[in-house]
C-alpha cells in the first residue's frame, strides 16, 4: 500500500538525518567548518528531496483514488463539471431508490383508502342486519318488515361478495408492492459497496497526508483547531435523520424518552 | 380547525392527513418545506401547524424559530414530527418554543395524545 510506501521512505530519510548529524558532530568538534557547512547543505536538500517525494506520493495516491472512482470529469470548465463517475452513478441509484419506495408507499396507501370504506360499509350494514335478525329470531318482525329484510338480506350477500373480491384483489396488490424491497435492497448494496472503496482509499490517503506531517515537521494549527470546534458545536443540533444507532447516548431511544427529557425541561 | 402540515416527503404528508382526518380534523393543507410554509401561515388564518425538521430548503427548527418571532403567529401551536433524536435537537426545538415533538417512526396513538395535550393546554 502507498502508505507502507511512505513509512520506509521516512525511515530511510530518518536514518540519513541521523548519521549526518552524527558526522556534523564530528566534523564541528574538530573544527572543520567548511565540510559541516557541506553537510548541513546536504540535510536541506535531503529534507526538500523527502518533502518532494513524499508530497508526489500523495499526489500519485489521490490520483489513483480518483481513478478508482471513475470519475470522468471536464476540466477545462470552472468548476470542472462531472460527466460521469461512480458517485455520481450511485446518486442516481439512490434517487431511484427514493422514487421506488415513494412510488410503492403512494399505491399502497391509495388501496388501503379504497378498502377501508368498503369494510366500513360492509361491517356497518352486517350490523344493523344483526339487529334485524334479532328481532326476527323474537318475533318480533311483522311480515311486512320481514320482506323488506328478506330483499335486504339478499342485496348485502351481494355486495358481501364484491366486497371482499375488491378487498382481497386489494390485500394481493399491497403484498406485491412490496416487491420495492428486493429492488431498493440490491441497488443500496451496491451503493454500500463503493462507499466502503471511497472510506478505504480516504483512509490510506489520510494516513500518507499524515507521515509527511510528521516529518516535515508541520504542526497543529490552534486557529484550524478552533475552528474545527466550532463545525463540532455546531453538528450538535444539525439534522441527521433517522438514527440507525439508538446506543449512542446523545440520542433518545424513542417517543419515552423524548417526553421524559420535555417533562424534566418543565414541559 | 385549518392544519398546516410541512413535510418535504409526500408519503408523510399524506400518512399525517389521514390520521388527523381520522381524528376529526379535515381541514389540513400542505407545504414541502418552510420557504413555502411560512408565507401560508402568514396570509392564511391556520390555527395549528405540524412540521418535520429536517427538510431543504427552511427546516423545521427554522420554521419554528421565525413562527415565534412573527407578531402575528407567536402564539400558533406547533408539532414538530420528525425523525431527529438528539438531545440537543430536542433540547433547541423546546427552546425555541415547541409545543409538542413526535419522533417518527410514530403510532396513530402518540400523535393522537401529543395533539390532545396541546389542545387541551392552549384550550
Amino acid at each position: 500500500m502507498a502508505s507502507e510506501i511512505q513509512t520506509s521512505i521516512n525511515h530511510e530519510f530518518v536514518v540519513e538525518l541521523k548519521e549526518c548529524a552524527k558526522l556534523l558532530t564530528e566534523k564541528l568538534q574538530s573544527n572543520q567548518f567548511e565540510d559541516a557547512s557541506i553537510l548541513i547543505q546536504t540535510i536541506t536538500q535531503s529534507r526538500d528531496r523527502h518533502i518532494f517525494q513524499s508530497v508526489g506520493r500523495l499526489t500519485r495516491g489521490l490520483h489513483d483514488a480518483i481513478v478508482n472512482f471513475n470519475v470522468d470529469a471536464d476540466l477545462s470548465k470552472e468548476p470542472p463539471k462531472i460527466q460521469n463517475s461512480d458517485i455520481h452513478d450511485a446518486s442516481n441509484r439512490l434517487n431511484y431508490v427514493i422514487e421506488l419506495t415513494q412510488k410503492a408507499a403512494e399505491k399502497t396507501m391509495d388501496m388501503v383508502d379504497e378498502a377501508a370504506p368498503i369494510a366500513m360499509n360492509l361491517g356497518q350494514e352486517a350490523t344493523s342486519l344483526r339487529d334485524e335478525w334479532a328481532r326476527l329470531k323474537r318475533r318480533e318482525m311483522s311480515l311486512d318488515e320481514f320482506r323488506l329484510l328478506y330483499d335486504r338480506m339478499d342485496n348485502f350477500l351481494g355486495q358481501m361478495v364484491t366486497g371482499t373480491e375488491q378487498l382481497s384483489k386489494n390485500l394481493q396488490d399491497i403484498v406485491l408492492e412490496q416487491g420495492f424491497q428486493d429492488l431498493t435492497g440490491q441497488v443500496l448494496k451496491r451503493v454500500i459497496g463503493l462507499i466502503n472503496e471511497v472510506e478505504k482509499d480516504l483512509v490510506s490517503l489520510v494516513r500518507i497526508a499524515g507521515q509527511v506531517e510528521e516529518i516535515t515537521g508541520i504542526t497543529d494549527d490552534p486557529e484550524k483547531n478552533a475552528h474545527d470546534m466550532e463545525v463540532m458545536n455546531k453538528r450538535k443540533t444539525e439534522a441527521e435523520g433517522p438514527q440507525i444507532n439508538k446506543e449512542r447516548s446523545d440520542v433518545v431511544a424513542g417517543q419515552d424518552e423524548v417526553d421524559d427529557l420535555l417533562s424534566s425541561l418543565g414541559f | 380547525m385549518k392544519i398546516l402540515i410541512v413535510d418535504d416527503f409526500s408519503t408523510m404528508r399524506r400518512i399525517i392527513k389521514n390520521l388527523l382526518r381520522d381524528l376529526g380534523f379535515s381541514n389540513t393543507h400542505e407545504a414541502d418545506d418552510g420557504v413555502t410554509a411560512l408565507p401560508m401561515l402568514k396570509n392564511g388564518d391556520f390555527q395549528f401547524l405540524v412540521t418535520d425538521w429536517n427538510m431543504p430548503g427552511m427546516t423545521g427548527i427554522d420554521l419554528l424559530k421565525a413562527v415565534r418571532a412573527d407578531e402575528k403567529l407567536r402564539t400558533l401551536p406547533v408539532l414538530m414530527v420528525t425523525a431527529e433524536a438528539k438531545r440537543d435537537q430536542i433540547i433547541e426545538a423546546a427552546q425555541a418554543g415547541v409545543n409538542g415533538y413526535v419522533v417518527k417512526p410514530f403510532t396513530a396513538q402518540a400523535l393522537k395524545e401529543k395533539i390532545e395535550k396541546i389542545f387541551d393546554r392552549v384550550g
